[in-house]
């Protein structure tokens, strides 16, 4: 297990450093002054100046590079261009609202989810089962941002029941968390149906399986078989779905950030690129970029935990 | 859920020859045949959407701004007075014309970054995994709106930014099957007639690894048809006034207060689109028995 956890630790360090360079060299490859490029049009050539000492822009590339890559890693992402605060100040600012959203939303998806699979494969081929098969599909294929844009116009315009937007006053958890209700029920809709269609799969193949058989011979209660025995080998592929999907996860967040006006990563680097503050944006993605790898890697090596053969690739 | 209506089906007909091909089983389901009516209708609204539509999508019509349905205007009109119902069918296209190319591109680029990787192993292999596992580490969608963000809006930009995106899969995918396939007998006989590896990676390898390609296209399609709406929604897809599903959702949340039309007719096509196209592809999976499990074999 060491051993794995060091392998993947080093692959997932390796890869954001390579998409930390990735993004380096995109924003390299647009044409002009990188200064200019980065701090838009309103910046001063005092702006200018001391962004080129920073990042040390008459330097060769692969130093300028290195510094780059060395900034980031002392967390220090540079500054807002319209407002000189700290990137990193502002990113670590919102992103609890976008991690709030998004664990609640998978929260919930889980919740929901794995029962509603358990109980269809324990009802293999029943009403129930088909209707639930349909309605998965049905939820995986809405876009969480259609989900959203319909609650938002069923429950907040039309029957007034939520508010529209915004993330709720601060110091006041009640609003917060009406505020809160629609967005994490437009992401978790598409993952409801992924989970419950998942969780039926593995727990039919996993009642196939020996450790089930025997369970049953045992004379246990079915039920009991199916919601202890097969459910628990069941849900190790869905740690695994969970996890990889973060990323999708996390993209979708931005527009349900968008639609609910809430603050979060995704609304912060969207009004960045409408003001084209670059700096602000690279902070953003940045920090998707880790939070993304770090999900990742948390889920492998629970997978890795759980199921001892992923170990060995 | 599909392959069960072989056994107890008649052996005479049309129909019942028809369910003992793949593709027959693929649509023999109600799922399958639902989806496939929907591709079919969807692909034909945009085809003939200049021929269906009584008006043009760009046709402003200012005395009936925000309407609702009517025997005028089907759909109702959005917030310029255009006909809403006339937007979506042009939207249809708009929806094809990134996602087929867009796939296209990802899953021959995709494919070949695959064979190259799968066939010759260690360095390349590793560098081409690692490159894949670079571009995955960023959350696509935000990757696509950073791009788009500094180079503009554009069809072509967009093409070219979700097949960079889904890339990965298809390259992941097929260099897994290289991998199996490449030890096989015919592989090995084609090498020691003195095929070059590039004869045999298109002749001998590719035609036996495209069959899981196809599916995953197929799959890949409403992912990307979603994708493109989600861009235009923000203003970062297809530029206005070109009618995009997601534009159109996007001015329908503007105007949300004052009519729920576009929105509701909006995302009802959006919907039917992505739903059919994923019915349909998941019917044709099933039928053929291809697993897609995307894991590495090395």
């Amino acid at each position: 297990m060491l051993a794995f956890t060091l392998r993947r630790l080093v692959t997932t360090a390796l890869t954001v450093v390579l998409a930390m360079a990735l993004l380096f060299v995109i924003l390299r490859l647009i044409p002009g002054d990188p200064a200019r490029v980065m701090l838009g049009p309103r910046a001063t050539p005092g702006m200018i100046e001391s962004f080129r000492e920073r990042m040390l822009l008459d330097e060769p590339i692969p130093v300028q590079l290195g510094v780059y890559l060395w900034n980031i890693a002392r967390g220090d992402m540079g500054q807002d261009v319209l407002n000189f605060m700290p990137v990193s100040e502002l990113v670590f600012g919102v992103l609890p609202f976008t991690v709030v959203l998004a664990v609640s939303g998978i929260g919930l998806a889980l919740l929901v989810g794995i029962p509603l699979g358990a109980f269809s494969a324990g009802h293999r081929n029943s009403l129930f089962d088909r209707v639930t098969a349909f309605l998965s599909v049905a939820f995986i294929t809405t876009p969480p941002f259609v989900a959203g844009l319909l609650l938002l116009l069923i429950f907040s315009v039309q029957l007034g029941w939520f508010p529209v937007s915004g993330g709720g006053s601060s110091g006041d958890p009640i609003s917060q968390l009406r505020h809160l209700v629609l967005p994490v029920l437009a992401l978790a809709i598409p993952w409801v149906g992924y989970i419950a269609r998942l969780v039926r799969t593995s727990v039919l193949e996993e009642l196939t399986k020996d450790h089930v058989r025997t369970a049953h011979s045992k004379g246990l209660d079915p039920q009991r078989v199916l919601y202890k025995h097969a459910l628990r080998g069941a849900l190790i592929p869905t740690i695994a779905v969970v996890g990889v999907g973060f990323g999708n996860l996390l993209g979708g967040t931005v527009l349900i950030e968008i639609i609910f006006n809430r603050p979060g990563l995704g609304f912060l680097i969207l009004n960045a690129i409408e003001s084209r503050n670059f700096p602000v944006v690279q902070g953003g993605l940045i920090v998707a970029v880790l939070f993304y790898a770090i999900a990742n890697l948390l889920a492998d090596l629970s997978y890795g935990l759980v199921d001892p053969r992923i170990r060995t690739e | 859920m599909t392959t069960e209506t072989t056994a107890s089906a008649p052996t005479r007909g049309f129909w019942a020859r028809m369910r003992r091909t793949s593709l027959g089983r693929a649509f023999a389901d109600a799922t399958g045949l639902f989806g496939l009516a929907c591709v079919t209708l969807i692909v034909m609204l945009a085809i003939f959407a200049p021929w269906i539509t009584p008006y043009t999508p760009d046709g402003i019509d200012v005395a009936n701004r925000l309407a609702g349905p009517s025997s005028e205007h089907l759909m109702g009109t959005d917030q310029l007075g255009r006909d809403l119902f006339s937007r979506l069918l042009f939207g249809a296209r708009i929806a094809l014309m990134v996602a087929v190319p867009a796939t296209l591109v990802a899953a021959l680029v995709g494919s070949l970054f695959g064979l190259i990787a799968g066939y010759f192993g260690g360095v390349a292999d590793h560098a081409i995994v690692l490159f894949f596992d670079v571009i995955r580490s960023f959350p696509s969608l935000l990757l696509a709106i950073a791009l788009i963000a500094l180079t503009g809006p554009s069809l072509v930009m967009l093409v070219t930014i979700i097949a960079i995106t889904s890339m990965p899969s298809y390259g992941r995918l097929i260099r897994a099957q290289t991998i199996k396939a490449r030890e096989e007998e015919y592989v090995t006989a084609s090498r020691a007639l003195g095929a070059r590896p590039p004869r045999i990676m298109t002749v001998h390898l590719l035609p036996n690894v495209v069959a899981p390609l196809f599916i995953q296209a197929a799959m890949d399609i409403p992912v990307v048809i979603t994708f493109e709406a989600g861009l235009s929604f923000l203003g970062l897809g297809v530029p206005p006034p070109t009618p995009s599903w997601g534009s159109i959702l996007r001015e329908g949340y503007s105007y949300v207060r004052l009519s729920p039309w576009p929105i509701v007719f909006g995302s009802g096509f959006l919907v039917v689109a992505t739903l059919g196209f994923t019915f349909f592809a998941e019917s044709l999976r099933d039928a053929f028995d291809v697993r897609l499990k995307n894991e590495d074999a090395g």
